[in-house]
């Protein structure tokens, strides 16, 4: 084995280490995985029917994902993107093309475990065509110190039957500052669903801007936001789903709750030019529902404790 | 003669609500491991009763004072007085969003060490393969939720049970589980007071107190305020009786 090859499989397992992970899923042959520190692929596998083509760049990545029509890719694919030192700039720019037919799951771990002045952008344009099934789960652990800025920015077009899930997740360590940008354009007979699940602490910012269009006939979406601000956190979330065909469904629903000093806001905008078309919103953003927490207090928690499962739950 | 020992003790309390007097100079002593029963129409303030020995807010600013094991309670907070060994389990629990079931379980063991989450779901009929990973939600029925409440009182087994309608929301069948339940806690040493509009409620008590408009008019064994259900409501100072029209028969 070159030394080469030694130090990055060392690097992809500290990644890991600092997701709070081993690297198991690196050695699983029928697991394919795709790892990146900085702007280096420091481990990549594949399997049947995917192709990824990672190309290195001043600053981070470009990668084409392809998984090939009609293929089901059956273990979730790993991805891990991250800055060990404490400085640096990550720029992944992602196309990604799930041909006709085809299913896949990817598990994205986002670790920064060392960011004091870390930037961590991610411009990705997904095409998934039609009778596809696309499934994204970006989970992201910080560390204690809250220089990290996070620009996930998405641009996906859904084809006739398709599917889309993504579930945003930053539960863990300093969010610093996110600004989350995904759009969505759905054809006839697609699903959607986007949800984000973040908890801010010290001055945490937290921006969630999430569009759906839902320009076919019976698509459907849900966009779902579950943010806990503490501390002198803010966040505001921008949730637009606009429906312009007959049958098309949607719902918007954005709960946040704030704690200390902090400062949430919600913007559902629900759009509907189709008279055969609905969409539905809901949000909540206020303080621990008073039930919940004399309910608990009443099996003996202290009111500090009994806040903290509340949010638990609301972010699990 | 039987000597009985107080846990609680309910003195001259009275309690408004805005300007609505609800709980009028009331005192009642509970008995230490005897199941009470608080009875009375809509409004007799059996529920604000309840939340007030609970300390919920909005039920702290009373006169009189409560006493457990003779030491007041009043300026004590909902965990403290939960710490002491007082618990309550609402009419309509709360749903928790994303919490599970195991989660809730166990927080609420957090006091007893020899708490059981699965055989408490399993005293109240529910399969805790099929439970613990499910959310304290909408997606549980009210009286799945209920059931649930009822295992979070058993695994924390307090000394001071207040059920508010338990059996609100739950059919014939798992009712009687709740009795059953009622039975163990009772076995296992708790006291229990059951807020309560339910005849079959009302016959799971030793003891049961009659109120109207904030006030004990009648008092004592079971058998005898169960005439209450009876449409034989004792005449009271009140202009306005009880209407006995609205309870279960």
């Amino acid at each position: 084995m070159s030394s080469k090859t030694e130090s990055n499989r060392e690097t992809a397992k500290k990644l890991y280490e600092a997701m709070g992970m081993t690297d198991a899923a690196l050695r699983d042959t029928d697991t394919a995985h795709l790892v990146i520190n900085g702007n280096m692929v420091v481990g990549e596998h594949l399997v049947p029917g995917l192709e990824v083509e990672p190309t290195e760049t001043q600053n981070g990545v470009r990668v084409t994902v392809r998984v090939l029509e009609g293929a089901v890719i059956k273990k979730p694919v790993h991805m891990c993107f991250g800055i060990l030192p404490e400085e640096g700039l990550q720029e992944i720019e992602m196309n990604t093309i799930i041909q006709k037919n085809s299913s896949v799951s990817i598990l994205a771990h986002c670790t920064f475990p060392n960011a004091v002045k870390v930037v961590h952008k991610m411009d990705a344009s997904i095409e998934i065509q039609d009778g596809a099934s696309y499934t994204y789960l970006e989970r992201h652990v910080h560390g204690k110190k809250s220089g990290i800025t996070v620009l996930p920015k998405a641009r996906v077009t859904l084809g006739k039957h398709a599917r889309f899930a993504t579930d945003f997740e930053l539960l863990s360590g300093r969010v610093g500052e996110i600004n989350i940008d995904y759009e969505t354009t759905c054809s006839d007979f697609s699903v959607l669903e986007m949800n984000a699940k973040i908890n801010g602490t010290g001055d945490d910012r937290i921006n969630i801007r999430e569009i759906g269009h839902l320009q076919g006939e019976g698509a459907r979406g849900v966009l779902t936001s579950r943010i806990a601000v503490r501390d002198r956190a803010r966040a505001e979330v921008y949730n637009k789903l606009t429906a312009s065909a007959p049958f098309a469904r949607g719902h918007v629903d954005c709960k946040e709750i704030v704690q200390d000093e902090g400062v949430a806001t919600a913007v559902p905008i629900v759009e509907v030019n189709h008279p055969k078309a609905h969409v539905t919103h809901e949000a909540a953003i206020g303080s621990v529902d008073d039930k919940q927490l004399e309910t608990l207090m009443a099996r003996g928690l202290s009111e500090d404790d009994a806040v903290e499962l509340i949010i638990q739950g609301l972010l699990s | 003669m039987e000597n009985h020992m107080s846990i609680l003790n309910i003195e001259n309390l009275s309690l408004s609500l805005g300007e609505k007097p609800i709980l009028n100079n009331l005192s009642i002593d509970f008995w230490e491991g005897h199941v009470h029963a608080i009875v009375g129409p809509n409004g007799a303030g059996k529920s604000t009763l309840a939340f007030t020995i609970m300390g919920l807010g909005g039920y702290r600013h009373i006169d009189g004072d409560i006493r457990m094991d003779g030491q007041s309670i009043r300026e004590l907070s909902v965990d403290q007085r939960a710490r002491m060994g007082i618990s309550l389990g609402w009419q309509e629990p709360a749903r928790f969003e994303g919490l599970s079931v195991r989660s809730y379980l166990k927080a609420s063991a957090a006091q007893n060490q020899n708490g059981s989450v699965d055989e408490a779901l399993n005293m109240v009929g529910l399969e805790p393969a099929d439970y613990l990973s499910r959310s304290v939600d909408k997606t549980l029925s009210g009286g799945e939720r209920k059931r649930i409440e009822l295992a979070s009182l058993i695994v924390m087994q307090p000394r001071l049970v207040l059920l508010d309608e338990p059996d609100s929301g739950i059919d014939v069948e798992a009712l009687e589980r709740i009795f059953d339940a009622i039975k163990v806690l009772k076995e296992r040493g708790s006291t229990i007071i059951l807020i309560t509009h339910s005849l079959a409620v009302l016959n799971q008590a030793e003891h049961a107190f009659l109120l109207c408009h904030g006030e004990v008019v009648d008092k004592g064994v079971t058998e005898k305020i169960r005439g209450y259900f009876e449409n034989k409501c004792i005449p009271c100072a009140h202009k306005n009786e009880p209407d006995t029209g609205e309870m279960i028969q």
